[in-house]
């Protein structure tokens, strides 16, 4: 019989574990906690797909094109073409099973969002996410009283379950309620989020995505992609224990970026951008803040002036952002601007899978924002949903056609090394290492300072196996943005100011007794995979 | 400042409870409680007042900003969530946490809420067919969708016990949703599940409205699931005020 394992419920999980129950086909969804925790209901403001539904000629393409150009070229053109062009029929779905997206007078409105000209955005004020997994849980609920959908709640994953071939058996997981660790066999489809826990405090994203799955899975030989490409988003605020994010939703609808030059106001995205302004790519926008800080006559701070919105677009479109923003910061967005600062929000980086969610074990898929793919250098905003649910569908239906009948023919090895945790001070240690060379800008020589701070870190201590997989994936990530020499989307090089044609590659890491190996791979042609 | 944190702790459901507690030292008034714990579990050195070691606190957490209803719990009595719980409110820096009584204890302040999806499985929460919204009422979809599950409402509730007939608020959020967009196939049988489930355990006490950690307006998706599904009317369309 074909089994299939799926690492995490949130939305590219719901999305996997549907796709196979609409299939007829079984599915075991592990989660820590309940779908209702997953990071996915934080997503704010909206998903695109070019439905053109505000009549501006927007198609399937110019979302592709928007989407291959904010990846400043790094994007598999193949995926993102499969992407957009499903991407309005996954927004249908979405309104079918009943999100409450925001209509007026029977049509589907879309907003305005970063790097698109054209408004191509779906939303439900700015909690989308929160609405999109309220619906497919009920979706997946469905299935799940069919006996398709088969919950493991409570659960962490430990690791994968390798044959002697290297392909992958199953995973191996421990009930956190009950201590009890099992093996389970079949097809495993990782979407178990972005490496949040390498930053612990200092990203948007929440506690549960502690980034020892993807260390795991890195030390037993997975390899990764462009793990130096790290999102910082350019508007979000300290709130005790994180970033919060104030959505993109907020510029969309009118908001402004100023910091005080010589004692005025310099609205400078819209000088420096007369174009997209406000709205340029997140990269760019991030940029611009970390460089205007340092600018002469400038103050120390950029503010996100949305005073001018109207009480209507407070109402109906943000209403809960400013709720967020008065109960945590006791500031009213709508009377006075919020002080902003770039912080990390997404991992264009992660698990290297092809067009088709393919990760480079046999039997192994990943999706959502723990695989490399769609977002190339950049995100878009509006994408990671649409990734999400797009990549967990692909990855389910690739799975479903390749599965074998799975048979427990793996060595089971009885000791489990990875029940200790790490140790939270190591894990803020690499933090701050990582944080120190993989900031906004970088260059050769902090980036070689922080490679050479993490082998003192690693040669002074006895790791447990955890903290040896956590540092061997922070030295990854950091040799990646040493030996990318050149300057492309979110991982700007002072050094190496401009892109360079010659890196128009994939960068895949991969670690090999214990040490992490480097290369770069050319993209894709579009009609490659099979 | 220094926060006198006291915490009823269980090592398993078998174990005793017991309580430690643990004097916190914090300039940061901003803090929530939920930092406060993070802050408390890596730091292996933390001893409680007695000079025992303070074993990590099991706690659930995810977002930290009221968004996901992981941390629920009892704080000081009044069951909310501890990243909604800023160290500034406890004028007197004394604060007792404990686990939601309403459901089995796992560890510490770890409860097991699966009852509540058991409830939303038992009444069917889904759409058999494609949804048919009613725009008029979107706002009520909306405002339904945000619920946590988080289960703070149920532990004030006088009628809700975890293996009652009666599923509570956390219940009639999701049910109501669904009532403003149901296929007519479904209607029936939601509309007999909502009388058994919700509408008849109901004492309409509105503890519930006061402790939702979202604001969510209990009461007006109350009265408007009663109409669609025991009065059997439209829902009324809310009014929406553009200074809120």
């Amino acid at each position: 019989m074909k089994r299939f394992l799926i690492i995490g419920a949130g939305l590219s999980g719901l999305s996997a574990a549907i796709t196979l129950a609409e299939r007829g086909l079984p599915c075991a969804l592990f989660s820590l906690q309940p779908s209702e925790r997953a990071q996915s209901v934080l997503a704010e403001g909206g998903i695109n797909a070019a439905l053109n539904t505000m009549h501006e000629d927007d198609s399937p393409a110019e979302h592709f094109a928007d989407t291959v150009r904010g990846g400043c070229g790094l994007a598999d053109p193949e995926a993102v073409r499969g992407l957009t062009e499903h991407a309005p029929e996954i927004l249908r779905r979405l309104e079918r099973c009943g999100v409450p997206f925001h209509m007026q007078n029977g049509t589907l409105m879309l907003r305005n969002f970063g790097g698109q000209k054209k408004k191509r955005t779906a939303y439900a004020r700015s909690s989308t996410g929160k609405m999109i997994m309220t619906a497919l849980i009920d979706e997946a609920r469905k299935y799940e009283a069919a006996g398709l959908i088969h919950r493991f709640p409570h659960h962490e994953f430990l690791r994968l379950l390798l044959r002697a071939d290297k392909s992958c058996a199953g995973v191996r997981c421990r009930d956190c309620y009950t201590g009890e660790i099992r093996d389970y066999f079949g097809a495993v489809l990782l979407c178990c989020g972005g490496m949040n826990g390498l930053f612990p405090e200092m990203t948007t994203g929440t506690t549960q995505n502690s980034g020892d799955a993807a260390a795991a899975v890195f030390m037993q030989g997975v390899p990764f992609g462009n793990p130096e490409m790290l999102q910082y988003h350019p508007t979000t605020v300290g709130i005790s224990g994180k970033r919060c994010l104030v959505s993109e939703a907020a510029r969309g609808e009118g908001g402004r970026l100023f910091i005080e030059k010589n004692g005025a106001r310099w609205y400078f995205m819209e000088e420096l951008y007369p174009e997209l302004g406000n709205l340029m790519p997140r990269d760019v926008v991030a940029r611009e803040m970390f460089r205007v800080r340092q600018s002469p006559g400038c103050g120390g701070q950029v503010y996100l002036d949305l005073t001018g919105l109207s009480a209507e677009t407070w109402a109906q479109k943000l209403s809960d952002l400013r709720e967020e923003l008065i109960a945590y910061l006791s500031l009213d967005p709508k009377r006075e601007p919020v002080p902003v600062k770039e912080g990390i929000h997404y991992f264009m980086g992660g698990i290297a899978v092809d067009a088709k969610h393919r990760a480079g074990l046999r039997g192994l898929y990943a999706a959502g924002e723990c695989a490399c793919q769609y977002h190339g250098a950049n995100r878009l905003g509006g994408n990671s949903m649409l990734g999400a649910l797009y990549g967990g569908k692909t990855a389910a239906e690739t799975a479903a056609a390749e599965a074998q009948d799975a048979e427990p023919d793996c060595p089971v090895q009885e000791d489990e090394p990875l029940l200790t945790p790490a140790d939270p001070r190591l894990i803020l240690q690499i933090r701050d290492i990582l944080l120190s060379g993989l900031g906004i800008v970088r260059d050769e020589t902090t980036l070689q300072g922080a490679l050479q701070s993490l082998a003192e870190l690693s040669a002074a201590r006895e790791s447990n196996a955890r903290e040896k997989a956590r540092l061997c994936l922070a030295g990854a990530m950091l040799q990646a943005a040493l030996e990318r020499r050149e300057s492309r989307g979110a991982h700007y090089r002072a050094d190496f100011p401009q892109s360079d044609e010659a890196y128009r590659k994939t960068t895949v890491v991969c670690c090999e007794n214990g040490a992490a190996s480097v290369k770069f791979v050319p993209l894709p042609e579009e009609g490659a995979s099979v | 400042m220094t926060v006198t944190l006291t915490v009823l702790r269980q090592a398993s459901p078998d174990d005793a409870p017991y309580r430690q507690t643990i004097l916190f030292e914090t300039d940061d008034m901003q803090m929530t409680v939920a930092s406060m714990l993070q802050k408390i579990n890596a730091d292996p050195a933390c001893t409680d007042t007695e000079g025992r070691a303070v074993t990590p606190i099991r706690w659930e957490c995810s977002c930290l900003q009221k968004k996901c209803g992981a941390c629920a719990m009892r704080i000081n009595g009044r069951p909310r969530l501890a990243c909604d719980a800023l160290l500034s409110e406890f004028r007197r820096g004394r604060i007792l946490l404990e686990p939601l009584r309403k459901f089995p204890v796992v560890a510490d302040l770890t409860v097991d809420r699966s009852i509540l999806m058991q409830n939303l499985m038992r009444m069917q929460i889904w759409f058999a067919e494609d949804a048919e919204p009613d725009e008029a009422v979107r706002g009520l979809t909306y405002d339904a969708s945000r619920c946590l599950q988080c289960g703070c409402c149920l532990e004030v509730c006088p009628n809700f016990c975890a293996d009652g007939k009666f599923y509570g608020m956390a219940g009639l959020l999701p049910a109501a949703r669904l009532l403003t967009a149901l296929p007519e196939s479904q209607k029936e049988a939601m509309q007999q599940a909502y009388r058994k489930h919700l509408y008849e355990g109901c004492g309409k006490s509105l503890a519930c409205h006061d402790i939702c950690p979202a604001g969510i307006p209990v009461d007006r998706l109350l009265v408007n699931a009663n109409a669609a599904a025991v009065w059997k009317r439209r829902p009324r369309r809310r009014r929406e005020k553009p200074d809120e």
